[in-house]
This record gives structure tokens, sequence and C-alpha cells, in this order.
């Protein structure tokens, strides 16, 4: 882009009017991709529906349904990686510290809004009803007796209020990013450094977590996250379509917004900051706010993942938010193919569901007669070397496939 | 089979002591010991002897005491190690030991001399409790304060310092007369000393004793001062005249109202306050066809409305009257409170008070010290860790995130000698050099199949390295298992360096240190004196340059690459030696490596030990003010380093011009 400018300053006075700049076309035309995975989520979403246990034939499992949702949960935080990372050019080691945040955050509500409808009923059968207080209390020893607490922490003050965590959902991880963010790129951290630096506050956050008096139950997290308060009676089967359509709504919308944020000239800075971050600077654009930006707009998208996350996988610890989980995320987005989104939910997608088959047992073991191999010890071996394989010889990941299939318009 | 292996000799030793007991006793037993014999004096107290409980004990060892006889330490030590034999047939007392055909060989306890052979049946283990075991065990000390061994002697000084009984005053001053060695006679003088402190019945020797202990900072002298230094919280109407009083607590000052009350209420002295609870538990005492006190029940869920209820029934006198705060302070004013210490006599205290504030200076002198070794000993650990990856990060600019297992692999390597080699010494001699070996090995392996294709993918050699990263750790785990495998340190490495009883520090943390000063010279000489650093720094400031002056980037690059690894291997053997060696010892220390060399200032052998250094204390520093907590410590500790990059991005030692390039 911008040796376009400057071929064309070249030619500068010679021409009395410049031609008039093409039209550019729809965004539904640029990005046919965004059709085609509108369609495939559908579809997808439908089958799974049409299979479920509580809406249909009954031939996926409960838990296979919320393997399934909360794989799309990792796709759409894949998606934001791969936008701040493929697209910006920023290799945030921290996002799943966002995507846990987001977790917590609802956890909380999820946690208190349920022991506080248990302890009512315990409370109510007694002869006098409990005052405000001791409901409180109830709730607290019932929450904190496992880290030996027996106050209520004050980031739990409004933990009763659902609108309240929902709120804290995007603006925890959203404040978290836009004040790091704005710390990191206003002195100009880039590349390897910011990578250590964003992996340096995820280790923070997690030892933070890690301690018992933060008021987060320390390394027991938090539980029960699958009931919903309100819908106790509801079991199981139905609750986990219902998270599953949430997610399916949450990586289609995010899907779209992002494209759209990374489509026209506003996606062409970013690249550019990608391929050349001083240049972009002096052509006067203001750098750190487009950082700064996608940063927090992908940290917002991780913790509205995290958030649809957690409630399907039940608990929440903060061994979830250690450095190793984000650089996981870069690993799955490397191998689907940066710079392309539907690259990120390929390779979100297919390493974790390959992951948790052949880690939990799904698949045969094979018996070469002088050797057993069990899919447990060696998918990790297999994993890590497979993805120096991807770095060496596909940099394009498994979305490069695609560019063999669709011949790019010239 | 209704009994098990497990409970049938329990349950015959059960059948035998009831048979014992029931046994008639034979008196007549006591008339053939000659008198003047410790078996003749054992049998007047028959009883206490072969059945001891803790009460009667006294007795006999008092009257062993008195008597003195030839073998009485020799009887109570056996006594107390359940070596004494009592006959049924006759009650006397022997000594056994195990011989053919489960039979048991009986020695005379006065002349020494075997006394026959009798069945385990026929004859009855005496076992006194740990009560009485300590009760023969403080009798026996001061028969070994002047046993002829010395080291016995000691054993019995130490015991006298843990457990300081006002009886063993005398005893002690009698025994540091004839004592030959002059070190035992020091201890035992001093020993005697602090127990005088603690327990002497005059009160000028006491002070004199405690002045003497001045600006001793030994935890057992801070001990007996803090002893003596105990209070007591006290009510009365007013000040006693005879207590030694700390300080006196006005309450609403330095005693909230509330603890001061309740204070009163133990101690039987006021009406016990009515907390929530017992308002709840008292109204639901007195339901009546749905209200309590006229209150409806369901109305009853706020505070005010059971306070409401709970007076209608106080004033139908339910219920005891609610102690309003008016009534407290009424009531608290009425009293003094105080703290008074244990110790009556003042002068006493006061001396111990002076003694133990002149410590005060010195032991925060002594454990700001201790704190520095501390620092030091962390400092050279993180140093070790990350001094590898200071020369491929900081040299090379390549993220190596496979560093962590290189130390891994180093630490298994240690292991894995160790169990070929089983002397420890000369195992660690062999282990250092093979585990730079291997390393080095796998280094350089890993650059030539890997890194040289990604030079100029900075941001990817952080993917594909952690990729062998994963692999790595999972081979491991394979191979070696989950569990923590030991890597021993020889014998002259277990100990620790004691200076004083503050001060210490373990002798496997001291060789570290050392370890971690010898690779920092080396690295030095290395990288400044020698043609390969000469050449290492050309290719890092400019490949293509020093390419063309005739030096061969890509074999530089193999040998960096190797050296670094190599001294990360090195470093996993000497981390083995004090952390357990696993799988994934490597990964704990990755990130904190990466942020040494980066607050350290990347490229700069001496920015890694600034940040080894800044890090370390700056850990144990937090540590200090927050002590037991090292979660705490190193939360805070990330935060520091996350804003110190804010302001100094290049870390501590910065290279400038075109060295820095980027």
């Amino acid at each position: 882009m911008a040796a376009d400018i400057m071929t064309r300053g070249a030619r500068g006075p010679a021409k009395p009017r410049q031609p008039a700049p093409p039209r550019r076309r729809s965004f539904l035309a640029e990005n046919p991709s965004v059709l085609w995975f509108m369609l495939a989520l559908g579809l997808f979403t439908a089958v799974v529906s049409v299979l479920s246990e509580a809406f249909g034939a009954g031939l996926l499992s409960t838990s296979l349904i919320k393997v399934l949702g909360m794989t799309l949960c990792l796709c759409l935080i894949a998606i934001a990686m791969d936008v701040v990372w493929g697209y910006c050019g920023i290799l945030s080691l921290g996002h799943f510290a966002f995507f846990g945040l987001g977790g917590y955050a609802i956890g909380m509500w999820l946690m208190y809004a349920r022991t506080e409808i248990v302890i009512r009923e315990n409370l109510a059968s007694g002869t006098i009803p409990p005052t405000e207080t001791e409901v409180t209390e109830a709730v607290t020893a019932q929450i904190f007796g496992v880290v030996g607490s027996s106050e209520l922490p004050l980031i739990w003050s409004f933990a009763y209020s659902l609108p309240f965590q929902l709120a804290m959902v995007v603006l925890m991880p959203g404040l978290l990013a836009l004040i790091f963010g704005w710390l990191a790129f206003r002195s100009r951290v880039t590349g390897v450094y910011l990578s250590i630096l964003t992996q340096a506050m995820t280790l923070a956050l997690s030892l933070y977590l890690f301690q018992n008096d933060t008021g987060l139950r320390g390394n027991n997290g938090l539980s029960g996250l699958q009931n919903i308060p309100g819908f106790l009676d509801v079991p199981q089967s139905v609750i986990s379509m219902w998270f599953f359509w949430a997610s399916a709504f949450a990586l289609g919308a995010g899907y779209l917004l992002f494209a759209w944020v990374v489509w026209g000239k506003f996606g062409s800075v970013i690249r550019a900051i990608r391929d050349n971050e001083s240049r972009v600077r002096f052509l006067g654009y203001n750098v750190e706010g487009y950082k700064l930006f996608v940063f927090t707009l992908t940290a917002v998208a991780s913790g509205l993942a995290g958030a649809l996350y957690y409630p399907q996988a039940g608990i929440i610890n903060p061994a979830e938010i250690a450095p190793i989980a984000s650089i996981y995320l870069a690993v799955w987005v490397a191998i689907g193919g940066r710079g392309r989104l539907y690259g990120a939910v390929i390779g979100a997608a297919s390493v974790s569901l390959l992951s948790s088959w052949l880690t939990g047992g799904g698949a045969p073991n094979i018996d070469l007669g002088f050797y057993r191999i069990i899919w447990t010890d060696w998918w990790l071996v297999l994993l890590g070397l497979g993805f120096v394989l991807v770095t060496l010889f596909f940099p394009k990941g498994i979305g490069g496939l695609f560019d063999y299939l669709v011949r790019k318009r010239p | 089979m209704p009994l098990s292996f497990r409970t049938a000799p329990v349950l015959a030793c059960l059948i035998c002591l009831c048979l014992a007991a029931l046994h008639p006793q034979p008196l007549a037993a006591q008339d053939d010991a000659p008198q003047g014999t410790l078996q003749a004096l054992l049998q007047t107290h028959q009883e206490e002897v072969a059945r001891p409980s803790r009460n009667s004990v006294a007795l006999v060892l008092d009257a062993l005491l008195d008597a003195q006889l030839d073998g009485t330490l020799e009887f109570l030590r056996l006594w107390q190690d359940r070596e004494v034999y009592e006959r049924d047939a006759d009650g006397l007392f022997f000594y056994a030991r195990e011989g053919q055909d489960r039979m048991l060989v009986l020695t005379d306890i006065d002349t020494g001399e075997e006394a026959g052979v009798i069945g385990s049946r026929e004859i009855n283990q005496i076992r006194p409790n740990a009560g009485v075991r300590r009760e023969i065990a403080a009798a026996l000390v001061q028969f070994e304060l002047s046993d002829p061994d010395p080291a016995r002697r000691l054993a019995a000084l130490e015991a006298i310092s843990r457990s300081p009984d006002p009886e063993q005053i005398p005893l002690l001053a009698a025994a540091i007369e004839g004592e030959p060695d002059p070190a035992i006679r020091e201890r035992k003088e001093r020993v005697l000393s602090l127990l005088i402190a603690r327990h002497g019945s005059d009160s000028a020797e006491r002070v004199a004793a405690i002045e003497a202990l001045t600006g001793d900072i030994s935890t057992e002298a801070r001990r007996v001062l803090n002893q003596l230094l105990q209070t007591q919280a006290g009510i009365a109407g007013a000040l006693p005249e005879d207590a030694n009083i700390e300080r006196v607590r006005s309450p609403g000052d330095d005693l909230d109202l509330i603890t001061a009350y309740d204070r009163l209420a133990d101690a039987g002295l006021a009406p016990a306050r009515r907390g929530h609870n017992a308002i709840r538990d008292a109204l639901r005492a007195h339901v009546a066809n749905g209200q309590v006190g006229g209150v409806a029940l369901h109305r009853l869920s706020t505070d005010e409305a059971r306070r409401e209820a709970y007076r209608t029934l106080e004033e139908a006198g339910l219920v005891p009257p609610l102690v309003t705060e008016a009534a407290m302070q009424a009531a608290v004013a009425q009293y003094v409170f105080f703290d008074a210490y244990v110790e009556p006599d003042a002068a006493v205290t006061d001396a111990a008070r002076d003694a133990l504030d002149s410590t005060r200076t010195k032991i925060g002198i002594y454990q700001a010290f201790g704190l520095t070794l501390d620092a030091l000993s962390l400092a050279s650990i993180f140093f070790l860790a990350a001094i590898g990856l200071a020369i491929t990060f900081g040299v090379m600019r390549v993220i190596n995130m496979a560093h962590g297992e290189f130390i891994m692999m180093g630490a298994y390597t240690g292991y894995v000698v160790q169990l070929f080699i089983p002397n420890y010494t000369f195992s660690l001699a062999v282990a250092l050099p093979l585990a730079f070996a291997i390393t080095f090995g796998a280094g350089v392996a890993m650059e030539r199949l890997v890194i040289r294709y990604l030079y100029t993918r900075p941001l990817e050699t952080l993917l594909a390295t952690f990729g062998i990263s994963i692999a790595l750790q999972q081979l491991a785990k394979n191979i070696f298992g989950t569990q923590a495998r030991p890597l021993t340190a020889p014998d002259w490495l277990a100990g620790s360096v004691v200076l004083n009883d503050i001060v210490s520090i373990s002798s496997i943390r001291v060789a570290i240190f050392v370890l971690a000063l010898m690779f920092l010279a080396m690295l030095v000489v290395i990288l400044q004196r020698t043609r390969l650093g000469l050449e290492v720094r050309a290719v890092t400031q400019n490949p293509g340059m020093a390419a063309s002056m005739g030096i061969n980037p890509d074999r530089i690059n193999m040998l960096t690459f190797g050296l670094g690894s190599g001294i990360a291997g090195v470093a996993g053997v000497a981390i083995g030696l004090y952390a357990q060696v696993t799988s994934e010892m490597g990964a704990n220390y990755i990130v904190q490596s990466f942020m040494t060399v980066v607050v350290g200032g990347v490229g700069s052998v001496f920015g890694t030990l600034a940040g080894a250094g800044l890090i370390g204390f700056l850990q144990k520093g937090i540590e200090w003010f927050n002590p037991g907590n090292t979660l705490a410590a190193q939360t805070y500790m990330v935060l520091f380093i996350i804003l110190f990059i804010q302001f100094r991005p290049r870390g501590i030692v910065a290279l400038k011009g075109r060295a820095a390039g980027d």
C-alpha cells in the first residue's frame, strides 16, 4: 500500500485530475468466505440439533454436545487471536487470560446465585425466615469455607446481580487489555518483547488467582457452573443445547464482526502495521491507537467466549489461565493458517477436537507387536513435532490448502 | 479365619498381661534377694516397677536415686527401652535377650551373669508408657551428666535445654565441677545460666544470669527471655498490688468495647451479650400460634422485627434482657483491664525486657544479612537458568521455548548417571560434562534441523521451539514416568553453612552460587577474549559483513546455540540437586528466565546478571514484607517487571548504537 502511494506521488503534477478511485465492491462480494462460513456453521448447528438428545434423534450424547459447544467458543477466541496476530502482527500470549477473566466474571454470578437459591431453600424450612445478613453469611460460608475465609471478598459485592457480572464479562478483559495495551504500545514494546510481556501478564494473573486470599477460591477455582440459577430443574441435555446455540450464534456474530473489521481501510491499515509498523507511523497514522483498538476488541471477544465456555465446562481454575494455554492458542491459529479467519476456526476446531479424542481414550491404541502405541502418551509428542513441521513447511497452515482449491483473483 | 495375623499377637499379649495380673504375687520372692542390692530395692517397689504409671514411677525413681546403687544407670536405661522382664514365677526382674527356640536368656540385674533360660510365656516384658519413659529419661539426665562418654553428656545437656526444669539446677551445678572437657564445661555453664534465668529461686541471681544474656542472639537465649516475658490478660475491680503489670489497657482506646465486654462475660462478671444467633434461638423457642411476641413469623426476616419481638418477650420476662451498648459501657467502666506478666518478679521481667531489647538491632542486621544471602542464592539460580537463554535469545535473537527442556534433559542426565555410578561425588563429576555434551548435541541438532530455516521469522521460532518443547516434555514423561526422580547430592554438599542461629545457608546453594560465578567468568572470557567470541559478536552485529570477512555465520550460529543449550544442561544438573527432577521442571523456569533476560537487557551477559540480581533481590524483598506467601511475592514481582519494561524497554544494560539493532 505504501508503495502504491509513492508511485502515485511520483506521477503527481503531470495529470490534472486523478482518475476516480475504483468503486469498492460490497463486503460480501469481497469476502465470499463469510457466506460459506455462515452456511457451514448453520448447517452444522442444524445437524447437531437434529441429532441431539434433547431436541432430536438422541444420537449425540450431552457430554459430546458440550464438547462441541466448547469447541465453538475456542473457535471464537481463535478468530480473535487471528485478528490480533495474523492481521495486526501482535503475537499476544495473553488472550487466554482474557478468556479466563470472562469465565470468572460469569462464574461468580453462577456460583453465587445458585448457592443463594440452595441456601434460601434450606433456611426457609426453619421456623423463622432468614434475614438478608444470614443468607449472605451462609452463602459466604458455603463458597469460601474451602479457603478458610468467612468474609465475602469485596469483588463479590455485586455477584448476586447478573447484569453487573455480565458487564464485568466485557469490562474486566476490556479494561485490562486497554490499560496493559496502552502501557505496552506507548513505550513501543514490539515483537518478541511484547510476546514476553503479555506472557508475564498472564503469569502474574494466574499467580494472583492461585492465592487463596485474593477472593476467587485459589486453586479450587469456581465450580458447579453447569447449573444455571433459575433453570435448576431443566435437564443438562437441554441446557447444553441452549449453550451450544448461544456459542454458535456468538461464533457467527464474531466472525461477521471481525471479517468486517479486517475489511476495508481499517483492515488495510492494521495489515500494514503488521508488515511495517514504522512506515505506517511515518505516513501519519496513529499506530498505537489502531493496535490498542484491535487488542482491546479481541480481548473483549475472548472474554465473551470464556463466559460461554465455562458454564459448559462446569469448572474454572487458575491453571486454565497459565501461560501455556495462550501458547496453545497461537499453535491452533498457526496450524489453521494465519491471516484468514476461517483458518483460525479450522485450526482451533481440528486440534482441540483431535486432542480431546486422542487423550480422552476415544482412539484405539495401536499394537505394533514390539511396542504398543498409547495415544494419551504420544499425542503431545505428535502434536509438537507436527507443529514444527507446519511451521517449517506450511507457514500458511491448513487454510493454505484452500488457495489451491480457489484460485485467487489477480 | 476368625483372627487375622495382625491382631493375633496383640491379643496374645493382652491375654498374657491379664494372666500376669491375676497371678498371685509371690511375696516370698522379696526374701530371696540379699539386702543392699538393686534387685532387693526393686522388689520393695515390685508393683510400681512391673506396672509403672506416671504417678507411681516418681516413687521408684526417688528410691533409686537415694540409694545410689551400682547398676542403677543401666537399669534405668534398659527399663526405659523396655528391656526389663519380670519372671512370672517369683516376680524377680531380669534383663533378657532372645535365645534359641523362642527362649529368652536371662541376665541377673546385679551380677550381670546369665541366670538361665526361660520360655517367653513364663516371663513378662515390662512396657512403660510414653509418660513414664519421659520421667525415667529426666532421672537418667543426672546420671548422664557425669557419664564418661562426652557424647552422652552433650545429649543430656540438650535434653535439659529442651525441657528445662527447676529441679535440674542443683544437679547441673554439681556436674560442672568434675567436667574434664572445657567445651562441654562451657556448655554446661551456659545451660545452667539459662536454667537459673528461667527457674532460679534467688531474684538477684536470676537478674545477673539474665544480664549475662544481653546481646545474645541465639535462639535458646531468646526463647528463655520470651518465656519470661509471657503475659496474661486480667480483669479486676482495682489494679492488683501484687501483680507484675505489663500494661493497663483502656477500653475504647487499645481494647475495643465488645472484646472488653466479652472478656467480662467470659469471666462471669457480666451477663453474656445476646448475639444474632441467640436472639434467633430465643425467638424460635417461643413460637406460639404462628407468631412470636406479637409479631407474625413471616415478618421476622429483618433484624428490626426480630428485636421488636424479642423486646416483647423480654417485657413478659420470658427471655434474659438484651445487653445495650450503654449497659456494656457501664459494666466495662467498673473494671480495670490489664496484661500482667506470668512471672511475678518485676526485677526479672525488667531485666529480661532490657536484654531482649538489646538484641534487636543485632538480630535485624543478621536477618538482613541472611535475607541478602537468600536473595543472592535465588539470583544465582535465576542466573544459571537464564544464562543459556541470554546467549541464544540475547545474542542470536532466537526465542528458544525449549530452553527449559534442555534444563530438564541435564537434570535427567544427572539422574541416569547416578543409576550407573553409585558414588555421588564421582557421578556428579561425570554428569556435569556429560549433561553439557548431551544438551550441546541437542542444541546443535535443533539449530541445524529447525531454527536455521527460521532466522528471518523470529516470532515463528517461538512457535516451532514450543512444539519441540511439548514433544520433549511428553517424551520425558513417557520414558521416566510422571513421578519426581531423585538427584542426590554428595554428602559434602548435603549440610549447610551455619553462621549463627539466624543466618545459615545450605551448601548446595553455596555451590550453585559458585557455579554461577564460574559460568559468568567463563562466558565473559569466551565472548571477549577468544576468536570464537569475536566471531560470535561479529555475526550478531552484522551477519553479512561478518560473512564477507571470512567468518562462516552458519558455523558460528550452530556453535553459539550449542553453547547456550549446553550451559542449560549443566544448570539442569545443578538445579536438579536441590529441586525435584520432573518432566515439567523446565517449564517452571522458562517464563522467569525470559523475564530475567529481558529485564537485564538483551545481548549482554552482565545484563542477565543484573536482571537475575534484580529479580532475586526483589522477590526476597517482597517476601520479607509478606512472609510465607511466595505466590504473592511472585505476582508482585511480575507486575513490577511489567512496569519496569515500560520505563526501560531495553532492560537495565541497554546496548547502544548499531549493536542495538532491532
